[in-house]
């Protein structure tokens, strides 16, 4: 899906309440819209946002957005993640109706949820359904930065709410790929509430013996990370992946003179200190969620090593040729 | 003129006042007559004021240096208080207090987060910015009572979590996280009070309740006016723009259906009268887990998670928007 990339925008709305230098960095760019005298067809070559290495976008899309050179996993639409992650053809979308309503009349909301919906092609930065992953079935929702950071307002707080329900209903685990600069500061107290009813929303699963697994992304701040993101059973987040409670202008004005430890606010600085059980490269990702899942349930996990992880019942088989699903 | 410079012509008002009072004790009936006279007149300047109170002033009454803070409150509002320490993991948060309370004859926990009032006390309550520390002592002193089904009172004041690297280290959104999830369960009534600033998830996190009440002049905000100005508009003097953007007062709050509950404050606020706020707020918070106490556990907690549930406004294809009839009077700017 060669139109994903070149729909994005390259600088991102950041209806958050929680601004960074991580959260405004804007995404890969195009080399042809760098360079529109060069004879290069639009879109063919992809400049890594870290290393600036020039890519065949064709050999970028294949390796799932992450670099070849320096392995910077750029940031994926809610679209992209799903097709990277869930079993081909799996996903069915639910609740993909529901409609933020600018509750504060606060300024400019109405152009920047216009803008949102533009950029991602959803009516809001949640994005929930079913799907199957390495044939474990499951709830999954997903969360989209294009759309206003992935900033956390009512819609964003509902849909994840019914998430839970339809997980308990159809007992089936809930998966949650978080990409979120935070609260929605456009709908003031409502989007904080939405901490509050996330988080209830994870104890019912708890309640209910459902399981709960949350993928962090690039970036998951402040409310988000204060809420929901962080109550996973488990909990995993993709290398490099900004994680932090404070953006990185109010960590930086609050450290002053204090020098910071270089992986600082990063996965790989939550994961040092306890707070993440493990970091999982991109294309790793749908068989460690299919072996975490199955842990849950009953599955087959088959990898390329062998069968030596089939479980005793079949009624969901994992597949992967990847060979370092395990260490 | 905003509040504070309002105040100090109040304070020229009660200087005279005090002198008159004075001369009155030692002499004569006209000073009796020149004091209250004098005391009219300030009050009514007060109640003109106050009836124009912008949402920036209340933000600056929210974070007033003289406000009462929940250790103010403390001993007008119960006949004991015995403080309890730490979080059983780390450390002891001062911008976090609590402990076993008796109020108004009956064993209540509260925990509340605190301020201070001079340099040093300040730097032991981490101005009000609570620490993961603070967070899981809250939550082990409310687990331990509902454990015994004792009610639950917890004092909002803060102007956020601590953002420090200290903080991020030890977990700062997982204690606020744990902690919403957590209250959200919990087999006691809830009853929160916002005594002056809600500043945000650090707010929340001792805010999930079953009651939700504001002093008339605190505030609460999904982020400091200031930051949501810097964000938006590139320019942090903006906070007046955006404490009016957001909605942030009590009354606000109220109208939008997120609140249960505002506790009017004495002419001037609750500074000038700490004993009739605490006398207020005491009332309301007995009245609350009064009612509360009527139901049984597992109503208690169904009615929390449908009120946790029920907060957003959306819309839905082939369906009217969820808010709720009141709320459609609310006026398009207050
Ligand atoms: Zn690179």
């Amino acid at each position: 899906m060669p139109d994903w990339f070149r729909r994005r925008s390259t600088h991102t709305d950041n209806g958050t309440s929680t601004s960074g230098a991580a959260a405004a960095a804007p995404d890969a760019t195009p080399v042809a819209l760098l360079d529109a005298a060069s004879a290069v067809p639009e879109g063919a070559f992809t400049k890594c946002q870290k290393c600036s290495a020039i890519l065949y976008t064709k050999d970028f899309e294949r390796d799932l957005k992450v670099c070849a050179k320096c392995g910077h996993h750029h940031r994926l639409s809610a679209g992209e993640r799903v097709e990277y992650t869930v079993d081909e053809g799996s996903f069915a979308e639910t609740n993909a109706d529901l409609i933020a309503v600018d509750p504060l009349a606060f300024p400019d909301y109405a152009e920047k949820l216009a803008k949102g919906r533009r950029s991602s092609g959803h009516l809001d930065s949640l994005l929930t359904g079913t799907a199957a992953v390495g044939g474990q079935p499951c709830v999954l929702a997903v969360a989209d930065f294009a759309f206003m950071g992935g900033s956390m307002g009512s819609v964003f707080g509902e849909k994840f709410a019914r998430a839970t329900d339809l997980a308990i209903e159809e007992k089936l685990p809930l998966v949650v790929f978080c990409a979120s600069g935070g609260a929605r500061m456009q709908e003031g107290l409502f989007s904080l509430m939405q901490m509050a009813k996330t988080s209830a929303a994870v104890a019912q699963l708890a309640e209910e013996k459902i399981p709960y697994v949350v993928v962090l992304t690039d970036p998951t701040t402040g409310g988000a990370l204060a809420s929901f993101a962080s109550l996973g059973d488990v909990i995993l987040s993709e290398p490099g992946a900004y994680v932090a409670f404070a953006g990185t202008r109010v960590a930086q004005q609050a450290a002053q003179n204090q020098k910071l430890p270089p992986n600082y606010q990063l996965a790989e600085f939550q994961e040092e200190h306890g707070m993440i059980d493990r970091i999982i490269p991109r294309r790793e990702l749908p068989v460690t969620l299919a072996r975490t899942l199955a842990f849950f349930g009953v599955g087959t996990v088959t990898t390329a090593e062998g069968s030596d992880r089939t479980l005793p019942q079949t009624p969901g088989e994992i597949v992967s040729s990847n060979r370092n699903g395990s260490q | 003129m905003n509040i504070l410079e309002f105040e100090k012509l109040v304070a020229e008002l009660d200087d005279t006042i005090a002198k008159a009072r004075q001369a009155a004790a030692r002499e004569s009936r006209d000073a009796l007559a020149d004091f209250t006279e004098l005391e009219a007149e300030r009050d009514q300047l007060l109640r003109e004021f106050f009836e124009g109170l912008t949402p920036w002033d209340e933000v600056l009454l929210a974070r007033h240096a003289s406000r009462p803070y929940t250790l103010d409150y403390v001993p007008l509002i119960t006949e004991d208080f015995l403080e309890l320490h730490g979080d059983r993991l780390f450390g002891d948060d001062g911008a976090m207090v609590g402990g076993f309370a008796q109020m108004g004859g009956q064993s209540v926990l509260l925990v509340g987060q605190q301020k201070g009032r001079d340099l040093k006390e300040r730097q032991k309550r981490n101005f009000g910015y609570v620490r993961p520390e603070g967070y899981r002592k809250a939550l082990r002193l409310m687990q331990t009572a509902a454990k015994f089904r004792r009610p639950i009172v917890t004092f909002v004041d803060t102007p956020g979590a601590d953002p420090n690297v200290s903080s991020e280290e030890r977990g700062i959104s997982e204690s606020i996280a744990r902690n919403l999830r957590e209250m959200s369960l919990l087999a006691s009534p809830i009853v929160s009070v916002i005594i002056g600033e809600g500043g945000s998830g650090g707010a929340l996190g001792i805010a999930v309740a079953d009651r939700v009440i504001m002093l008339e002049h605190s505030i609460y905000s999904v982020i400091a006016p200031e930051g949501c100005a810097s964000i938006i508009w590139r320019d942090p003097t903006r906070g007046a723009d955006a404490a009016r953007a957001m909605r942030v007062t009590a009354k606000d709050a109220l109208a939008l259906g997120l609140i249960d509950e505002v506790i009017p404050e004495p002419l001037g606020g609750a500074h000038r009268d700490p004993e009739a706020t605490a006398a207020a707020i005491k009332e309301a918070v007995i009245r609350s887990i009064r009612d509360l106490s009527r139901l049984t556990v597992s109503r208690l907690r169904a009615q929390r998670y449908q009120k946790l549930r029920a907060l957003g406004r959306f819309a839905e294809e082939g369906l009217p928007d969820n808010a709720p009839p009141a709320a459609a009077a609310v006026p398009a700017s207050v």
